[in-house]
């Protein structure tokens, strides 16, 4: 097993590189000269050639590359042109924000989802499966941010029952920063108060985030289920006498929801690039507004942060989500 | 044909196709259908913000433009854009995935490689960042789209290649001297064109949604065209007044995304039972 850990490992890294290089091209090729840009409107050539050699610009472009690099695998991502702060520390302000409402989330996804798709294959084109299946096709096919500003006008506009955005009433302040999961952070200052609005802050945007992961894994777990229930152990278990429902969920399930697990952790890279539009919607302070904000005020340094940040976050939960296949089923460590 | 055939046979995929032709039927006669065509461009501030009714079916928007019209108008754009976006991402995908699958060694491994670098970030958040660097604009959404999609083309096509490579009757064209040339893109590539064109279908449905966000998120299209994402983005000030703004435009979303995601399902099934129902 820990030789399969270290193989899949092993291939996620050349990824990896390849998505500094793109980074890299993406932010010294394509927006003409980054000097300039840098230096304003108002600068002389002068100045310009100043912040040239001050950030290395004049230097030939492999060294730049090579600097690049080494910067990158060393956690500095530069300065952001807008907040003129470390861009490294701006993320790691706001990345709690988005892991919480992904996490969330997740676990709405998967919680309702699995148990919504293994219910529609116990219930073969019964009404439960029709229901699940135009729910799993709706859910996959609405715009985030649309379905977002639905809620938000019935729930919050309309029938005033739940917060209109951002993550806490500004009068309850913040708890003291610990985890940065605000959640967490107010059950560890016995914060009784601030954890429910807290969970109160997190429901629209969660649900809104989560319909979509819903959709995919239920439509997974059903499937999965249907194929196992095909199988002949199954129609042996029957013959000896276990009772459907045991069988459905501690045998059957096991063997169906392998490609589910696979499914769960492609779906926490989409979460997290869906929570971009979904923050906007929700004013959520996170790694989603932050884009938009780098985007608005065009902060590459900030963006292609974001990016990279995403890309070693989507790439790590590949690596745990094969892991976790592998503690499944362990025949995948085997191929 | 006898796909064609199965495919009506399945109600849910009927669905899906009667919707994706009716979009195309309203994209293609929109300068006809649309009550106000003249309402892509032309603000009419006197009537600004009115609720649905007889004369605005949708309502109007706050310069006072029928929704409908801008609807329907919409429609066309929505299905030009993503059509374009599949059909350059297939421009590059299936080559690529053609060479890689056929070849072994460095550069087949190498293509691939490369493949996985674009699969490495959520296609969103690279669309966002190329289509900022790029100077943000439909046109560079349409490109930063095309670049983050043909990943899943190249991926596609690699498996049926790989698939195929071994067929007897690959053997038997390499056997009489065709060109390796000609045994991919006359033999390989119409023997994999059903798994293409569902990929090309779910990336339709895909493509939509993703424009759609790139647009209600300022690096797509620009006023005043009629776009939905925009509009959805535009009716935010507007809330929860003039509830319509919003409502309509996200709802034409949804309708065509749908139509898509049911053909490409429908289309899966008709061309392979066996293959397993996924979605990107």
């Amino acid at each position: 097993m820990l030789a399969y850990i270290a193989r899949r490992i092993a291939l996620a890294l050349p990824a990896l590189f390849g998505l500094v290089v793109l980074t890299f091209i993406l932010s010294r090729v394509i927006p003409g000269d980054p000097a300039a840009t840098l230096a304003g409107d108002a600068a002389t050539p002068a100045q310009i050639a100043d912040i040239r050699a001050r950030y290395g610009l004049d230097r030939p472009i492999m060294e730049q590359a090579w600097v690049h690099m080494r910067q990158v695998l060393s956690g500095d991502l530069g300065n952001s042109i807008f907040s003129g702060r470390p861009v490294s520390e701006d993320i790691a302000r706001r990345l709690p924000a988005t892991l919480e409402l992904t996490f969330v989330a997740l676990l709405l996804a998967t919680c309702l989802g699995i148990p919504l798709g293994l219910l529609a294959a116990l219930n073969h084109n019964g009404p439960i499966d029709h229901l699940v299946r135009v729910l799993s096709v709706g859910g996959l096919a609405m715009a985030s941010f649309w379905l977002a500003i639905m809620l938000q006008l019935q729930f919050s506009m309309e029938w005033d029952l739940l917060p209109l955005r951002g993550r806490m009433d500004v009068p309850l302040g913040l708890p003291p920063r610990v985890t940065g999961f605000l959640l967490i952070d107010s059950l560890l200052a016995g914060r009784g108060d601030m954890f429910v609005d807290a969970a109160r802050h997190l429901v629209l945007p969660a649900v809104t985030l989560a319909l979509p992961g819903l959709a995919t894994i239920a439509r997974f777990t059903r499937s999965g289920v249907l194929e196992a229930l095909q199988k002949d152990y199954v129609l042996y278990a029957r013959a000896a006498g276990y009772g459907r429902f045991r069988l459905a969920t501690i045998y059957v399930l096991r063997n169906a929801i392998t490609v589910t697990v696979t499914q769960i952790g492609l779906l926490f890279g989409a979460l997290i690039s869906g929570a971009v539009a979904i923050e906007a919607v929700f004013d959520w302070p996170g790694l989603g507004t932050y884009a938009v904000q780098a985007i608005l005020s065009a902060d590459y340094k900030a963006l292609l942060a974001v990016t990279l940040v995403v890309g070693v976050i989507y790439a790590a939960v590949n690596v745990l989500v094969d892991v976790a296949q592998a503690l499944i089923d362990p025949r995948v460590a085997l191929q | 044909m006898t796909a064609l055939r199965h495919l009506m046979r399945d109600p849910v995929a009927a669905f899906g196709l009667l919707i994706v032709v009716f979009a195309v039927f309203v994209a293609t006669f929109a300068q006809w259908l649309a009550p106000f065509p003249d309402d892509a461009f032309e603000s009419n501030i006197m009537q600004r913000l009115r609720p649905p009714s007889a004369e605005f079916l949708f309502g109007t928007d706050n310069l006072g433009r029928d929704i409908f019209s801008r609807v329907i108008l919409g429609t066309r754009s929505a299905l030009l854009v993503a059509l374009a976006v599949v059909l350059a991402a297939m421009l590059i995908g299936v080559p690529v995935g053609l060479i890689a699958g056929w070849r072994d060694g460095w550069l087949s491994e190498g293509l691939m490689r490369f493949t996985d670098v674009f699969l490495a970030v959520p296609q969103l958040i690279l669309a966002l960042a190329l289509g900022q660097l790029l100077a943000p604009g439909i046109f560079t959404a349409m490109v930063a789209l095309a670049l983050t999609y043909w990943p899943f083309f190249a991926r596609t096509v690699f498996a049926e290649t790989r698939r195929l490579r071994g067929a007897l009757f690959v053997d038997a064209l390499a056997g009489i001297g065709a060109h390796p040339a000609r045994i991919l893109f006359l033999h390989v590539l119409p023997n994999a064109a059903p798994a293409v064109l569902v990929r090309a279908t779910i990336g339709m449905g895909f493509t939509i949604l993703t424009a759609a966000i790139l647009g209600f998120l300022g690096v797509g299209a620009t006023p005043p065209t009629p776009d939905w994402g925009l509009a959805v983005s535009e009716a935010r000030q507007h809330l929860p007044d003039a509830w319509w703004f919003a409502t309509f435009p996200g709802l034409a979303i949804l309708l065509l995304v749908l139509g898509f995601n049911l053909l490409g399902d429908g289309l899966r099934d008709a061309a392979d039972p066996r293959l397993r129902r996924s979605r990107h």
